[in-house]
């Protein structure tokens, strides 16, 4: 009975499973689209100003084009046997109940069309194999719903042929730009990393006042003189890194974090204005040219300089463009020092130092934080970090254990391979997106929102410029307060001891308050 | 799309940035504000014209630190701080500051 009670007690206070399956509710985001292109944005690179008259022809020449050069994408399009097991695996189905957002059905609307041009059945008995002609309607429901998918590729990992959603829904932007039907947020930002070499649009002497206002911060707070070098030639490596690290909260907390430990180690290393962006937006429309342009400012900036080594800040999408192409857009990079890896991230920089007892660190400086870790899609389904598989799991966790005391996992269905999107990742970080965003995020919150509950956890640590500002803006709205969301280097910049740092301890240790700790040092998982 | 005041007009995008920066005046701020719901103090004023000061010499809107840092400096620290500047901006002192200073939106993942 006792036992009974105490069971009810806990389902009526149990937050929502983050996973739960909402009602079906057709149509629900039909009217959830991006801002077109403008003319300008679209002919800047390389696509047509506005819907051409012969779009239809065009954009079947298109997918016939894409499907005969990539082979994945033709299987993936061939393959799905309808077993229904990705259906309730999409944040964006989770958080709208649209139907359309369910994976297969996001695949079919580019999938019947490929049936219908290009397959035997297709072409003759279209109505028996689900096959649609190319409509304008047809192709305002890509417009809608492929940018309502962020290419986070969740659902692959429970489809049993692996099929891959986030290639389909790269292939139909780039079909969708092909025939001159661009969306602004991305477009325009890809051109202002080809003219100005970021996505913000900073320039050089922008760049260089914002570095020199963030050492003023560093010297003010370490009492050293810690550098944030520009365009310094013969630096042994190179930083490549988002620009929100120069621009947004918490980003640029993450950036102070890299100095203070490339300063600790007396590296020579710099930032390059010319390639001031590790972000490659060009992979969120599937434009292979356009990606190679980005890749190749890197390694332009990185021969100019003269550096030896590449290492990539906290960005997502980056890390899978750096790890998994760079080198086939941009390579070979035979003029780099082959003992490193190429390109490295900074968190398999910082866990090696730790690894080798290189770094001090005064973790009760982030005992005012109980934490927990968002596994950035990109990173986590995209690439890996390290020398063995997980690595991409296990390091960044490795870093937030050794610089934090109260560290916790989020449900094991929704971290790591299972990881959710943070709901604004693959080119919808943009604010008409938002109410896209905000149901995407939902799960997240709510298994963020079990953490809480379970472990008084207070703070989420991400290594994605993305997923930051998307939560930054949309914490506040779950009763969290908008910097509980955190860089990995900026906990590192909290409690790491710099050889000759001036101490701070008059800002005293009042915030233990709140705590009835139950002493549990222990993860949430082992 | 475009504001009108006046007998003016003045063309602005999707999401009511202005297209032509050079078209701004301290009128048009009063608009863009209303538009957002904000009602201009000296407050608002003071971070405005910072952004456009700081936007004159290097074509772009400061980091939101660099912001804070200067709003310390002439109105303290009571004020100079981010809670301050999302009183101030509730859609962000980035964003929404920008398009009442007649500045273009920052873009990226900010």
């Amino acid at each position: 009975m006792v036992e009974l009670a105490i069971r009810n007690a806990r389902t009526a206070e149990a937050p929502a499973d983050p996973l739960e399956v909402p009602a079906l509710t057709p149509g629900a985001m039909a009217d959830s689209k991006p801002y077109p292109a403008s003319a300008e944005h679209q002919e800047k690179i390389g696509f047509p100003g506005e819907l051409v008259e012969d779009w239809k022809e065009r954009a079947i020449d298109k997918l016939g084009d894409l499907v005969g050069k990539s082979r994945g994408l033709r299987v993936y399009l061939d393959s799905c046997v309808k077993c229904g097991a990705c259906t309730d695996k999409c944040h964006y189905f989770l958080g709208s109940g649209d139907p359309k957002n369910m994976p297969v059905a996001r695949q079919d609307l580019l999938r019947s069309v490929y049936r219908r041009y290009f397959t035997f059945s297709g072409k003759y008995f279209p109505k028996l194999v689900g096959a649609t002609d190319l409509t304008e309607e047809v192709l305002d429901d890509w417009y809608s719903y492929f940018h309502q998918c962020s290419q986070c590729r969740r659902c692959s990992v429970y489809c049993p042929y692996g099929i891959d959603t986030a290639e389909i829904s790269m292939a139909a932007r780039e079909i969708l730009d092909t025939v001159g039907r661009g969306q602004k947020y991305c477009n325009e930002i890809i051109g202002k990393v080809q003219t100005i070499g970021n996505n913000l649009g900073l320039q050089e002497k922008a760049l260089r006042a914002t570095l020199e206002d963030l050492e003023e911060d560093l010297e003010d707070e370490t009492g050293l003189e810690i550098k944030l070098p520009l365009n310094v030639k013969g630096a042994d490596i190179l930083l490549v890194t988002p620009s929100a690290d120069f621009f947004a909260e918490p980003h640029v907390d993450g950036l102070l974090g890299y100095a203070k430990v490339f300063h600790q180690m007396g590296e020579s290393w710099t930032i390059s204005s010319y390639a001031s962006e590790a972000a490659n937006f060009g992979m969120f429309i599937g434009s292979y040219e356009n990606m190679r342009e980005l890749a190749l400012r890197i390694r332009k900036a990185a021969e100019e300089l003269g550096v030896k080594r590449i290492i990539f800040g906290e960005c997502g999408h980056a890390w899978r463009a750096a790890y998994a192409f760079l080198n086939t857009l941009a390579g070979p990079f035979d003029f780099l020092d082959q003992h490193y890896p190429i390109p490295q991230h900074i968190c398999e920089y910082t866990y090696d130092l730790i690894e080798k007892d290189a770094l001090t660190f005064d973790k009760s400086k982030n005992d005012h934080i109980r934490l927990t870790y968002h596994d950035s899609c990109n990173v986590a389904r995209g690439s890996r970090m390290g020398d063995t598989p997980g690595g991409q799991f296990e390091i960044p966790r490795a870093i937030l254990r050794a610089v934090c005391n109260h560290y916790f996992d989020m449900p094991a269905d929704t971290i790591k391979e299972a990881t959710l999107c943070c709901g604004g990742g693959g080119g919808l970080l943009t604010d008409e997106l938002m109410d896209i965003r905000r149901k995407g995020a939902q799960p997240r919150m709510r298994a963020l929102q079990q953490v809480a509950d379970e472990h008084g956890v207070t703070h989420l640590a991400a290594i994605c410029a993305i997923c930051k500002t998307q939560f930054a803006k949309l914490l506040p709205e779950h009763g969290f307060e908008m910097d509980s969301i955190v860089s990995i280097h900026q906990l590192v910049s909290n409690a790491i001891v710099l050889d000759g740092q001036i101490s701070d301890d008059d800002d005293d240790d009042e915030d233990d308050e709140d705590d009835e700790d139950d002493e549990d040092d222990e993860d949430g998982d082992a | 799309m475009a504001y009108q005041y006046n007998g003016t007009t003045v063309e602005h995008d999707e999401e009511g940035y202005i297209t032509d920066i050079s078209l701004w005046s301290r009128e048009l701020a009063d608009i863009i504000a209303k538009d957002e719901n904000i009602e201009m103090t000296d407050e608002h004023w003071e971070v405005v014209n910072f952004l456009r000061d700081y936007y004159e010499e290097y074509q772009i809107a400061p980091a939101v630190r660099v912001l804070i840092k200067s709003i310390k400096k002439s109105m303290g620290k009571d004020k100079g701080n981010n809670k301050y500047m999302y009183h101030l901006f509730p859609y962000g002192p980035a964003k929404q500051a920008c398009k009442i200073a007649g500045l273009p939106k920052p873009t990226g993942c900010v």
